[in-house]
């Protein structure tokens, strides 16, 4: 009668249900490891690892356990099953935003948070540690004998005045699929009158729609597309040394700038090990990694504070707004009217 | 039994003041903080209101049916800078068309005039939630419709908290401030009372003039009280120096006429047994006249020395005039009574009575101690700061016996049995010294007898 209780219980402690995709997992070994800090990521293990292997330099007790999903896999990890954690980072901010806001995140306070600047952290909950401009890429051999736009006025004008070297040959988020194409565009919505125009005229233009910067970048390298609308600025980098025809623009009317976001679990089971990893993503050794080639953008408030330009994506509540499933549907129903061509 | 002593009134005055202080500043930090807390709220809600109505014209009916849209700015504002958490919750019909389904709703609907607030906890938060109806044109028509916005009060909260540890430092300061004016009102309260204190000590013993200082009008009673009861005192030791003198005269008097009848019957009685008892009858009158004598003049040193009267004394001289004066005692008694030539005038600040009345003490102890035949002889020695009266006889000496003994009240020495005596001559030689400041000591002189030396501060 006993040994199938306990086999049952074996089951069911040895296989925690988990429902979220994951995409990948890594683990990173300290030399002497003696514990794991468990990570989960919506950015791929390469750009991430420099800066894991710089904190198991530091702690070389630790090993790290690196899972990668999907923004919103992520999320439901969290939110819905309650996934053992130590620490989540996300590009994601609205659903970092709507997990810290619905009580999901653990309090942390340390000299590192204490020293972000207040337009990268929300309350002693959400910390970014990365701030990515959002870019558009063009092909300057597609470009020949045209004016590279500045602004998104140009670009409109360009379009508009180039239909035939343009039509099926504009790349850019589908909002519908992808979170951060969602986000991108909300916000230029919320920010300049001129995104429905662009739409209207990347419609007209037949635009193709893609899931991921990835993908953008690629086609652009081969020439399908000649210009990718709303990259985000790390793999336009990293494609552009590649791709010497590339050019990335940072629009001078404004240039968004993402904040990739760390959050420590309410259920993390090691939430000092969370924290020492998140404070070594903040901390001037691990912003300065940050500026190595494949890594994340440092937050660099000198830079922004130069160019008038960029502005970064508010980590406020009002991210909240775009997560409303009415407001959503709503906006998307406008932008595919944008879109859509009579 | 006496009363326990109360504690200083400059503590009690002082004590109070500061409790009273104490108690406006926590008053002061209290008010603030309330106050602080209910307008901090109140903004609070009114933003909340304004907010839940902006939010509220998101909800339109269309032809397709209820749309509805958040505005990021009404979010961010909400937020106070950021701050808080924020739910939204709305509802057409019985159904949750967006938003957190599990958001409490309000106990009462609102009226569709005014918001409804309420507080809640929601998902290990406090909240406060405005809530507001309308009504929407759906798809099936006109529907009742409810939008509620919650938000935690982290903000509202953080001003609260800053505003009362402000008023946390204004109280503290207040009390600081109430301390060094407590200090200067208890002083300035307490200084006609603390200088009365100090006239009453810094007066002599005998000083016994009306108290006439300026008093605050609360202590009038007890000044009057005081110089009525300094009144009294004065009446009293006046009619005991009276007193003294009164019942020195009714008691020498009579006993001088006794002695006169008696020595008169002497002469005339012819037995010799009546001689005898008359002789020792005389001799008991003689005592009786002595002590009576000393017990006045103790008593008199006791009533003078409290209240002396200093006058300049030439002890050479005082000494000169008091051997004349016992002179036929001592030829009476076949003893030599001499007087060193005095080095000049001997002056001393002293009451002269007081003085005399030792000296002759003295001089009448030495006299009666020593046998016929011997003698007694008074000197006078000065140094600069001491004049010393020696009085040395061949008498019988002290046998050993201790001063502090033979100048107690009633106590003779062991061996002065067969004289006359009360026991006080000593006492009041004693008395006198330290009434005077001066020094009174007893010696055995080498080859028997006393020296006796009272010794005063030159003026």
């Amino acid at each position: 009668m006993l040994r199938p209780l306990l086999l049952a219980a074996l089951l069911l402690s040895g296989a925690p249900a988990q429902g979220f995709e994951i995409e990948a997992e890594r683990l990173f070994q300290g030399s002497a490891p003696v514990a794991e800090v468990r990570l989960l990521s919506t950015t791929d293990s390469d750009i991430a690892a420099p800066l894991i292997e710089a904190f198991l330099q530091t702690r070389p007790d630790l090993s790290v356990r690196y899972v990668m999903a999907s923004s919103r896999e992520v999320y439901a990890a969290i939110a819905d099953e309650g996934a053992p954690f130590d620490l989540v980072i996300s590009s994601a901010m609205d659903l970092q935003m709507k997990l810290a806001n619905d009580g999901f995140a653990r309090p942390h306070s340390s000299d590192a948070a204490l020293a972000l600047p207040d337009w990268a952290r929300w309350r002693d909950l959400l910390f970014g540690f990365a701030l990515e401009p959002v870019v558009t890429v063009v092909s300057l051999s597609g470009f020949q004998g045209l004016p590279i736009p500045q602004t998104r006025h140009d670009l409109i004008a360009l379009l508009r005045e180039n239909p035939e070297r343009f039509t099926d040959r504009i790349g850019t988020y589908d909002p519908h699929g992808s979170g951060a194409g969602y986000l991108f565009a909300t916000e230029d919505a919320r920010q300049t009158d001129a995104f429905w125009r662009l739409a209207e005229v990347m419609g007209r233009l037949n635009a193709r729609l893609y899931c991921c910067s990835v993908d953008m970048v690629e086609d652009l390298a081969e020439c399908r597309i000649l210009i990718a609308y709303n990259v985000v600025g790390s793999y336009a980098a990293t494609h552009a040394r590649s791709l010497p025809d590339a050019g990335i623009i940072e629009m001078q009317d404004f240039t968004q700038a993402l904040l990739r976001t760390g959050l420590i679990p309410v259920g993390a089971p090691r939430p000092d090990l969370g924290a020492a990893l998140l404070d070594f993503t903040m901390s001037p050794a691990g912003q300065a990694l940050a500026r190595g080639p494949t890594a994340f953008p440092p937050l660099d408030t000198g830079a922004i504070r130069l160019s008038a330009h960029i502005r970064p994506i508010r980590l406020d509540p009002g991210l909240l707004v775009g997560l409303d499933r009415m407001t959503r549907a709503r906006f998307l129903r406008e932008w595919d009217a944008a879109m859509t061509q009579p | 039994m006496s009363a326990a002593p109360l504690p200083p009134l400059r503590r009690t005055l002082l004590l109070q003041l500061l409790l009273g202080a104490a108690v406006m500043a926590l008053g002061l930090y209290l008010a603030v903080r309330t106050t602080a807390e209910r307008a901090t709220e109140a903004a609070q809600d009114a933003i909340l209101i304004t907010a839940v109505a902006s939010v509220a014209d998101g909800l339109r009916g269309t032809e397709q049916g209820v749309e509805f849209e958040l505005n990021r700015a009404t979010f961010s504002m909400i937020a106070a800078a950021g701050q808080d958490r924020l739910f939204w919750r709305v509802q057409v019909g019985a159904t949750t068309l967006t938003g957190y389904d599990d958001l409490p709703l309000p106990t009462r609907t609102p009226d569709g005039t005014a918001p409804e607030l309420y507080d809640a906890a929601y998902r290990d938060a406090d909240l406060r939630l405005a809530a507001v109806a309308r009504s929407v044109m759906g798809r099936d028509g006109l529907q009742p419709a409810l939008i509620v916005l919650g938000q935690t009060r982290f903000g509202q909260r953080a001003i609260a908290g800053q505003l009362a540890k402000d008023a946390a430092l204004a109280g503290l300061a207040f009390f600081a401030l109430a301390v060094p004016l407590a200090l200067l009102f208890t002083n300035s309260v307490l200084g006609p009372v603390r200088r009365l204190a100090e006239a009453v000590e810094r007066r002599g013993p005998a000083d016994l003039r009306s108290l006439d200082h300026p008093t605050p009008r609360e202590l009038v009673p007890f000044v009057a009280a005081l110089n009525s009861f300094i009144a009294r005192l004065r009446a009293t030791l006046s009619q005991t120096e009276t007193f003294i003198a009164e019942a020195a005269h009714h008691i020498r008097t009579p006993l001088s006429t006794v002695r006169a009848e008696t020595e008169i019957a002497l002469r005339r009685a012819e037995s010799e047994e009546t001689r005898t008892r008359l002789r020792s009858v005389i001799r008991a009158v003689d005592e009786s006249a002595r002590s009576a004598g000393q017990l006045l003049d103790h008593a008199m040193v006791a009533y003078r020395s409290n209240r002396m009267k200093r006058t300049e004394i030439d002890l050479a001289a005082l000494l000169g005039d008091l051997a004349r004066s016992f002179a036929p005692t001592a030829e009476l008694r076949d003893i030599a009574l001499g007087v060193s030539p005095a080095p000049g005038p001997a002056r001393v600040l002293g009451d002269r009575v007081l003085v005399e009345s030792a000296l002759r003490n003295l001089i009448d102890n030495a006299l009666k101690y020593t046998d016929p035949e011997g003698s007694v002889h008074l000197s006078l020695t000065r140094t600069p700061t001491r004049i010393t009266v020696e009085v040395r006889d061949t008498g019988r000496g002290l046998a050993g016996a201790d001063i502090a003994l033979l100048t107690t009240r009633f106590q003779r020495g062991p061996n002065s049995g067969d004289v006359v005596g009360s026991g006080l001559g000593l006492t009041i030689v004693a008395e006198v010294a330290q009434a005077m400041g001066g020094e009174f000591a007893l010696e055995q002189a080498e080859g028997g007898g006393t020296v006796a030396r009272l010794s005063f501060v030159p003026c």
